[in-house]
């Protein structure tokens, strides 16, 4: 029964993505998130230049790229931690451009970060908590009156507490989270960003720094996430995570989106092979060159010959 | 050597006017500094807003006591504000140098003499406690148990202090452990993360800078009332510096930290001095003088705060765990 669901949904991904072109800033169907020639420069350097990419609803996406490719940067645009110099971009058809990082997670679009922000001195519990929204609790002359949040706090521990247990955190509940380790946190922080009840999660390599006996417990969360109905776009290094659990790939090299397509024929586009491993990397060498070089080793080495004589 | 005397001396000045001044100083500043991670360092501002918003309104211009109270906490609130507003989207070293100006800004201007008239310049105001001491309920008269004892005046001086230094303590109890609270501690780990769960970081730091800074206030109020008097000097830098070592002594993030730590402080503080003083005078040290043993003093507690920081970052009440946690 719940395998039959799973392939539903992937299978639904799947085909919203079938007939698309594998050009970069391709339209999708029922686009979550639309990004219009988004612009980051830093002095001289353009870190971003995105040209136009959307976001298909309930798929799992990957952004890929080489390092330097501005992946990171792209995100902190988009999640409100940085501002854009031009550009526009939409989420769920409102307009996000110059919205801060606080609105934007609370409009539906949670982020986790390349280098984990679990809060080391708060417990695991405390760290689920502060996760929910709108809470009575939060505002400071509410906060001074238990009665007035205290029904509200039971009803979210009950939730975090779920959550822990889905994410295998309900042993450590009332540890400081600082005492977890580095996948443990990856997990807090990736239920913790559930907690805010998301449409899209954006997750900045989720596998960085995790030891393999987690990743295939983290890659089945992330996989339980399109379930559940939420989007997903993620930033990673790890390719066969890609090719696991991505129902499309985004390749971003120089800040520019160069390539999209399906994750088991994306790797073998030109335009990838390129931007990872240098253009013309493995065209043949020709009996010229050959020859050319093969000269060139000979004079050095003569020349090292004659300096030592 | 008189050891009653010296005894009697420390424990008066534990439980003192200058123990409740610095404890609901030290209290303002563990909201900021101990619970939200703002660094600030303009503490003594704050006090100096609430001793001259209540100085002012009465003796300058003849309002009532309870106008006073209200100036001195309204003009924290905007002290607060202005020093907020462009700092606090900033990194937190920042806020630390615009506050110690900040406050340094505060007291260049109460003894101006362009404004004398308002602020009363260098000699600053007085006649303005009549109110105040008028409310004594205690008869005139000295109070005490034993050797311990203080005047009528100063009864009711500390009676006001120490249920202030009370409601205080509560309401920071209160704030801490509810949600509200738990948004501070984040905001002192890591904004950032806070930002990405949907708080409005600046809002909250705000808010804090606020809270604490009436806290300060109040402690202006008492400082000026217990002295029927206020003089620009009073609020120098070091009346903050002394409020953070109260802070680290008493154990930052604790909700009895600056209570103990402002207690200890005051009761080690005249306790070395009077026994010194009291060594010189019969023979037992014989070489410094009596003039020189307050500013030997004074170096003993810049020792004591580096070995505390040293041995015992956490202060008395503080959470070990909390400390050797840190991944930074």
């Amino acid at each position: 029964m719940h395998a039959e669901t799973v392939s539903e949904k992937k299978a639904a991904a799947l085909a919203a993505f079938a007939t698309l072109e594998t050009e970069p800033g391709v339209a999708k169907p029922d686009p979550i998130l639309v990004v219009d020639k988004v612009v980051r420069r830093f002095g001289g350097l353009t870190a971003v230049n995105v040209d136009h990419m959307e976001v298909q609803r309930g798929s799992i996406t990957a952004l890929i790229g080489p390092n330097g490719a501005g992946k990171t940067t792209f995100f902190n645009q988009l999640t409100g931690f940085d501002t854009a110099d031009e550009g526009d971009w939409t989420f769920n058809g409102r307009s996000l451009r110059g919205v801060p990082a606080h609105r934007v997670a609370r409009h539906g679009m949670v982020r986790t970060f390349q280098l984990t922000k679990a809060l080391s001195k708060l417990t695991v519990v405390e760290n689920m908590r502060l996760g929910a929204q709108n809470q009575r609790g939060e505002n400071f002359f509410r906060s001074l009156i238990p009665g007035f949040w205290r029904g509200q706090e039971d009803e979210i521990t009950e939730r975090a507490e779920e959550l822990l247990e889905r994410f295998k955190l309900d042993a450590k509940r009332d540890d400081f989270a600082g005492s977890l380790s580095g996948g443990q946190r990856k997990l807090l922080e990736m239920a913790r960003a559930l907690m805010v009840s998301p449409e899209l999660v954006m997750l900045d390599e989720p596998m960085a720094g995790v030891n393999p006996a987690l990743t295939q417990s983290l890659l089945g969360h992330v996989k339980a996430l399109r379930e559940e109905g939420m989007t997903v776009l993620f930033v990673e290094h790890d390719m066969d995570m890609v090719r696991d659990i991505s129902d499309w790939v985004i390749v971003m090299a120089q800040g520019s989106v160069i390539a999209e397509g399906p994750p088991d024929t994306i790797m073998a586009d030109h335009r990838v092979i390129d931007a990872y491993l240098g253009a013309h990397h493995d065209a043949p060498m020709s009996v010229e060159e050959a020859e050319e070089q093969l000269q060139e080793a000979e004079a050095e080495i003569e020349a090292e010959i004659e300096e030592k004589a | 050597m008189d050891w009653n005397l010296i005894f009697t001396r420390a424990i008066e000045a534990g439980i003192g006017t200058e123990a409740v001044i610095y404890a609901l100083a030290a209290i303002g500043l563990n909201i900021h500094f101990g619970y939200t991670g703002l660094l600030n360092f303009g503490q003594a501002g704050f006090v100096a807003v609430g001793a001259y918003g209540l100085a002012t309104m009465i003796a300058t211009f003849g309002l009532p006591f309870w106008v006073g109270v209200l100036t001195g906490i309204a003009g924290a609130v905007v002290f607060a504000l202005l020093l907020g507003i462009p700092t606090l989207r900033l990194r937190a070293d920042y806020l630390a140098i615009v506050t110690i100006a900040a406050a340094e800004i505060v007291r260049l201007v109460v003894r101006s003499i362009a404004l004398q008239g308002t602020f009363g310049g260098t000699d600053g105001l007085e006649a303005f406690s009549d109110g105040f001491y008028s409310m004594n309920p205690y008869g005139p008269g000295e109070y005490g148990i034993g050797p311990i004892g203080f005047d009528n005046r100063t009864m009711w001086v500390l009676t006001v202090g120490w249920v202030l230094v009370a409601v205080f303590c509560v309401l920071v109890y209160l704030a801490m452990n509810s949600p509200w609270g738990r948004v501070l501690k984040a905001i002192r780990e890591d904004e950032d993360a806070v930002r990405s769960l949907g708080k409005n970081v600046f809002s909250y730091k705000m808010q804090a800078l606020v809270f604490g800074g009436v806290v300060g206030a109040f402690a202006g109020f008492l400082f000026a009332l217990s002295r029927a008097a206020t003089q620009p000097d009073l609020f120098s830098t070091e009346l903050t510096f002394y409020a953070y070592t109260v802070l680290i002594l008493g154990g930052a993030a604790r909700v009895l930290g600056p209570v103990i730590g402002a207690a200890l402080f005051w009761l080690l503080l005249i306790l070395v001095k009077t026994g010194m003083e009291e060594a010189v005078n019969h023979q037992v040290i014989t070489f410094i003088s009596v003039n020189q043993v307050g500013a030997i003093n004074y170096m003993l507690v810049g020792l004591g705060l580096v070995l505390l920081l040293i041995f015992r970052p956490q202060g008395i009440l503080g959470d070990k765990r909390e400390i050797a946690l840190d991944a930074r």
